[in-house]
């Protein structure tokens, strides 16, 4: 420990940001009503929005898997015009709001839209809504992984009579896979937890649409107590999957 | 150098907090005021604040939502200035202290809407009820939702909507991109769409009530410019009853 002492000014602002980011779930945590916590999470439209909740971001997480992993390979190996716009496409949901891409998607994909599938009030519309904002986690993670791993090892897999497409899942995909894992868990958790584009695109009906968030906004409009505690098990499901990426996170940099 | 730039910033950041908040407070009256108000009253009330503000000159700016939604920020201590909703049960529900009296300044219908041109040949709250049809309601939390189950009890329907949303201007929106097929709205609600809906006439449809408070002082001019002739005479141009 011979490094100079941090300037007191930093630490200040540093610690001063920690609590910004951390008072509010202590807020939380400190508002749960916890000795009613088990009857207020048991109650039918609680198991229902759960449940509806780990439906709806596995979907989207399969979903994202699917498309996900060719698009990073896509933007990692393949060289072509109009890459970047694709990269910058593939990025914008990170920062749209997500109301306008459940406006977008009603466009696309409602029943007057450009690929009429009739997705509104559907579950099918809630997972497409998720899926939207969680592929780019997904994607980026997998796309810096692939681009930091040696062409070479596809090349040697080549020489030795193995196709793209063999290569692709025996070589090239088992080299990023704690990259797969942490961008899964993102995508995942980002899928959980989404609000604007699935009440604008899915809409709310409890067991068809409403899933967790959308619960907690309905409900704290006439029972708070509720409210916080559907909030806190969200919090919760969020730390679980951090804690258990933590391991994994380090092998990704 | 670098640390006392950043004090300098800190300084500066500090200093900014300090001049922000009350800014508009400068005078002995506010020149611009806070109303929370139903989300059916999103069209009138933009009229209402204009010809307030050429009366008066105080500026109003609005947070328009479900009236359970405003009720509920209110009580978390959201700052507003009057508060405007679309039943007077919502109302009631505000435990926080009111500077004046509850005015009732408007009544207001249900409709069905539908698609331009009807397609799908809905002429009575009973075909709302056919499978075929897609509909959407108001929340039950939501005036507008509460309003509709009563008005489709006394017709003795019983509706499976689609979804149920969480303002009843979210519903005429559904109706309008055609996602929905019938929805159930404001008489005024279906006036601000236009030729973009239809209407089928809701005979079962209870009377809304709309009462507005004041919050504090500054709020109790428009709460009292609603109730006047000018603000009543625009209330009836977008299609609200006079309140008795």
């Amino acid at each position: 420990m011979t490094r100079t002492r941090p300037p007191l000014s930093l630490t200040t602002a540093a610690v001063a940001g920690a609590a910004f980011l951390l008072l509010p779930l202590v807020s939380l945590a400190d508002r749960t009503p916890w000795h009613s916590l088990p009857h207020l999470l048991t109650t039918t439209s609680a198991v229902t929005a759960l449940r509806l909740s780990l439906e709806c971001s596995l979907g989207a997480l399969a979903l994202s898997l699917v498309v996900g992993v060719p698009l990073a390979w896509l933007l990692a190996r393949v060289d072509f015009r109009g890459k970047s716009v694709l990269r910058a496409a593939v990025t914008l949901p990170l920062v749209l709001p997500p109301v306008v891409g459940g406006v977008a998607l009603l466009l696309a994909f409602g029943r007057h839209g450009v690929i009429p599938l009739s997705l509104a009030f559907t579950t099918w519309g809630a997972i497409l809504a998720e899926a939207f904002v969680a592929l780019p986690f997904l994607v980026l993670a997998v796309e810096g992984a692939l681009l930091g791993i040696d062409e070479r090892y596809d090349d040697v897999a080549a020489t030795l009579g193995s196709g793209t497409t063999r290569t692709f899942f025996r070589v090239t995909l088992p080299m990023v896979l704690p990259a797969l894992a942490a961008g899964s868990a993102l995508a995942w958790a980002r899928a959980l937890g989404e609000f604007g584009a699935t009440i604008t695109f899915a809409g709310n009906l409890p067991g068809s649409t409403q899933t967790l968030p959308l619960d907690v906004y309905l409900t704290l409009q006439n029972d708070p107590d509720a409210a916080v505690a559907l909030s806190t098990l969200l919090l919760a499901l969020s730390l679980v999957v951090l804690v258990a990426m933590r391991s994994r996170w380090r092998l990704t940099r | 150098m670098s640390r006392r730039a950043l004090g300098t910033a800190v300084a500066v950041a500090a200093l900014l907090t300090a001049c922000g908040g009350n800014s508009n407070n400068t005078g002995s009256k506010p020149r611009t005021i806070t109303v929370f108000a139903a989300a059916s009253l999103t069209n009138a009330f933009a009229a209402e604040a204009a010809a307030y503000t050429k009366q008066s000159g105080v500026h109003v700016r609005f947070s328009f939502a479900g009236s359970q939604d405003l009720v509920a920020q209110l009580n978390q201590g959201a700052p507003a200035d009057a508060v405007a909703t679309a039943d007077t049960a919502t109302l009631g529900k505000l435990t926080v202290h009111l500077s004046g009296a509850t005015t009732l300044f408007a009544r207001n219908r249900l409709v069905i809407v539908t698609a331009p041109g009807n397609p799908k040949h809905i002429r009575s709250a009973a075909d709302l009820a056919k499978p075929s049809v897609v509909v959407v309601l108001a929340a039950p939390t939501v005036p507008a939702g509460k309003y509709a189950v009563k008005a489709l009890q006394a017709a003795h329907v019983t509706v499976h909507p689609k979804s149920l949303e969480d303002n009843v201007r979210g519903v005429l929106t559904k109706v309008e991109l055609g996602e929905a097929d019938a929805g159930i709205v404001y008489v005024t609600d279906a006036q601000s769409a236009g030729a973009k809906v239809g209407t089928v006439a809701l005979p079962t449809s209870p009377i809304a009530t709309y009462p507005a408070a004041a919050v504090d002082a500054a709020g109790q001019g428009f709460v009292d410019f609603l109730t006047s002739p000018a603000g009543q005479a625009i209330l009836a141009r977008f299609g609200f009853l006079p309140p008795r």
